[in-house]
């Protein structure tokens, strides 16, 4: 176990945590706000990719393909909240959690319609190809430009959360958002432009996963799962807890994987360790999940009141 | 009153004249497979492959009109079990091909093959029902799953390469493949990932293996897994440094996604599109005009079943309900396969040769495999003494 595989692989985990930070800004921003369900989060995550992969296919440059992934997941995401989703608001989460669902199964088929059943073609462009190495360690440059928009969106969020009216008007939705709408706010156009938001940067995860995962249907749901992990863990309602759930998340499972058959091997016999190692590696993330809420039902990082 | 009578009197017509067509009424053949979903390029493949056969036919197989009753079984067994009653009890079908994951086959093949239905399998091919659970009612125009990884194995080996570590999910297949590899494969591997099934990002896995720093790495990782590990793999810069080859990761379907990065990947199967054989060269020529991709080993493994289907019914001049004589004519295999010579061995999956394949860009820059070697000749499976079918 060197020292160059413990930093690669906490490169690694920061980097899964970035993304899973991406998808769960605004997962938890929905449900923190509306107290909504919304299991389509990844069907928005899928839909960015496949919108970037077109346009890149189409010879547009990458970067701006990415933003308009972002812009197509978001305006989806409008869509979406107005003509369906908004009116489940006030129903019980039973009912919002099937509407969903059915919208992941719809999305799916709709891109195996136009894209067909294969994974499509996208790769990192030239200028980001390639492999950084310092102190002995090869890292994917492509990688350490994700963790950068990563952490350059964490920034923007907290500085447009607390610096400014939109950001109050959301941390006052979360808290009440009742009283936030007989104070005279269109809650309504709040929740949409909130859902929107969340839509956006789930696309921009979809995108940047492009070129490293299979676009393919279906390719939303292993993240959704991570994702809700994620804001269970972090605390619901909370970017702050998102955030550093997320990037927990994301460097557990890593070093996990990496370290526990290694660690199992030093007590157990080889063939137990194989077995064992990987098995609990993959459960690690739940393990914890499901300590945290043991412990701390309400996240690691839940939202401050008051 | 008029039209009532008039009416009764036209549908009485319309009853006779059905009459009649039912006794010239289309065969009909269940196709099964996956067919939506992330796994529904596989199913995809298979079913154009086999309609191709039966479009350039006029609708029919063996010179009989055929009726294919395509049904999705979404990768649940328990569907597929309610569709397999439907077709046997309801549609009455004597034949369901098709058939493209493991578990979707162990979850019918005895339903299936009990009620003497005949069954075609074009994809899956666990290892029971080559073995003890083998029946006569089966025939596999495929493989047993464990064979496209000792084809791998057997390469690494001729090669010798000297540190090998492996890679599959932690799941059933993923042990089958490993063990396949390493039958022929006899080296001590220097390590073994088990990443878990559906995993999308293996950059934990990648940094394990330059940390090893091996000759080559033998690599199970099917569907959009394979594709997210060959371009992390390029990205990681390992692409010429360590030598990458696979089985079920590589292959047609996911190729045109994983583009340059797959490039010099090296895989194992029994088909590739290259081959010279006059079969072969119709088969992608028309495939290709119809569907505008390369058919993969899915689609080729298909079209052989759909021949097999045309020449047995051929034989026995469109009349199945004889099952002896409609056995024997589909175990005398009598079509020109894809692959060249094609036979049947005593379990009834094909007795054939395994090659390792090279993927490259083709003359139209599109990603393909080339065949580089033939590095098992005629084999049979490695259960098929486990089958007690006589004949």
């Amino acid at each position: 176990m060197s020292a160059t595989l413990v930093i690669s692989q906490l490169l690694n985990g920061i980097q899964l945590g970035v993304l899973l930070f991406l998808m769960a800004a605004g997962l938890t921003l929905v449900f923190g706000i509306m107290n909504f369900v919304n299991l389509a989060h990844g069907s928005l995550y899928m839909m960015g990719a496949y919108i970037a992969a077109a346009l890149v296919g189409q010879g547009v440059p990458f970067v701006w393909a990415g933003l308009g992934a972002m812009a197509g997941a978001a305006l989806l995401g409008f869509v979406l909240e107005r003509t369906a989703l908004a009116k489940l608001y006030a129903r019980d989460h039973l009912y919002q959690v099937l509407a969903t669902f059915g919208l992941i199964l719809f999305f799916n088929e709709v891109v195996r319609y136009f894209w067909g059943a294969s994974a499509v073609y996208m790769d990192v462009p030239a200028a980001l190809n390639g492999a950084l190495t310092f102190m002995g360690i090869n890292y994917p440059f492509y990688r350490f430009v994700i963790i950068a928009v990563g952490l350059g969106v964490a920034l923007a969020l907290y500085l447009i959360i607390h610096k400014t009216r939109l950001g109050m008007l959301i941390r006052a939705g979360a808290s009440n958002a009742d009283m936030v709408g007989v104070l005279g706010v269109n809650i309504k156009l709040l929740n949409s432009a909130v859902f929107a938001l969340g839509a956006g940067l789930a696309g921009l995860a979809g995108f940047m996963a492009g070129p490293i995962l299979s676009v393919q249907p279906g390719m939303g749901e292993p993240v959704l799962i991570l994702t809700l992990v994620v804001i269970v863990t972090g605390g619901i309602g909370s970017i702050r807890g998102a955030f550093l759930g997320a990037i927990i998340i994301g460097v557990v499972d890593t070093l996990g994987r990496t370290f526990l058959p290694i660690i199992f091997s030093w007590f157990l016999e080889q063939s137990l360790a194989q077995a064992a190692g990987p098995a609990v590696a993959s459960m690690l993330i739940y393990l914890l999940m499901a300590v945290v809420l043991a412990l701390r039902p309400q996240g690691l990082f839940p939202v401050k009141h008051g | 009153m008029k039209y009532p009578l008039s009416a009764l009197a036209l549908s009485a017509f319309a009853a006779i004249s059905s009459g009649v067509v039912l006794a010239q009424s289309p065969l009909k053949i269940g196709f099964m497979a996956e067919l939506s979903g992330p796994q529904g390029a596989l199913g995809q493949d298979q079913y154009d492959a086999f309609m191709l056969v039966v479009e350039q036919n006029g609708g029919k197989l063996g010179g009989v009109p055929v009726q294919v009753l395509r049904e999705d079984s979404q990768l649940k067994p328990e569907v597929a079990v309610q569709i397999v009653d439907k077709l046997i009890e309801k549609e009455k079908v004597p034949i369901i091909t098709g058939v493209t994951f493991s578990n979707v086959m162990m979850a019918v093949h005895k339903k299936i093959t009990e009620k003497e239905v005949f069954l075609i399998g074009s994809n899956a091919g666990p290892s029971p029902i080559a073995g003890a659970a083998c029946s006569p009612f089966y025939f596999s125009t495929s493989w047993e799953n464990g064979q496209q990884a000792e084809v791998v194995g057997k390469y690494a080996r001729d090669q010798k390469m000297a540190k090998v570590m492996t890679i599959a999910p932690n799941y059933q297949a993923g042990r089958d493949f490993v063990n396949g590899f390493r039958r022929w494969y006899t080296t001590p591997t220097i390590g073994e990932l088990w990443p878990a099934v559906n995993q999308p990002d293996f950059s934990s896995e990648i940094a394990q293996i330059q940390a090893a720093n091996p000759t080559a790495v033998f690599a199970f990782l099917p569907g959009g897994m394979g594709i997210n590990f060959v371009k992390q793999w390029a990205q990681a810069g390992l692409k010429n440094k360590i030598v990458l080859m696979t089985a079920s990761t590589t292959d047609g379907i996911g190729l045109p996604a994983m583009g340059d990065a797959a490039l010099g990947v090296i895989s194992g199967t029994f088909w590739g599109p290259d081959f010279k054989n006059a079969a072969n060269q119709k088969f992608v020529k028309d495939f290709e005009a119809k569907y505008k991709r390369i058919p993969s080993q899915y689609a080729a493994q298909a079209y052989d079943s759909a021949q097999l289907l045309d020449g047995a019914i051929r034989a026995v001049k469109g009349d199945v309900s004889d099952k002896a004589a409609f056995r024997k004519a589909l175990k005398s295999a009598p079509f020109k396969s894809v692959r060249g010579d094609f036979a049947f061995g005593s379990n009834h999956f094909p007795v054939q040769s395994f090659h390792a394949f090279k993927a490259v860009r083709d003359k139209q820059n599109r990603m393909t495999l080339e065949t580089i070697d033939t590095p098992l000749v005629k084999v049979v499976d490695g259960y098929a003494d486990k089958c007690p079918i006589k004949g």
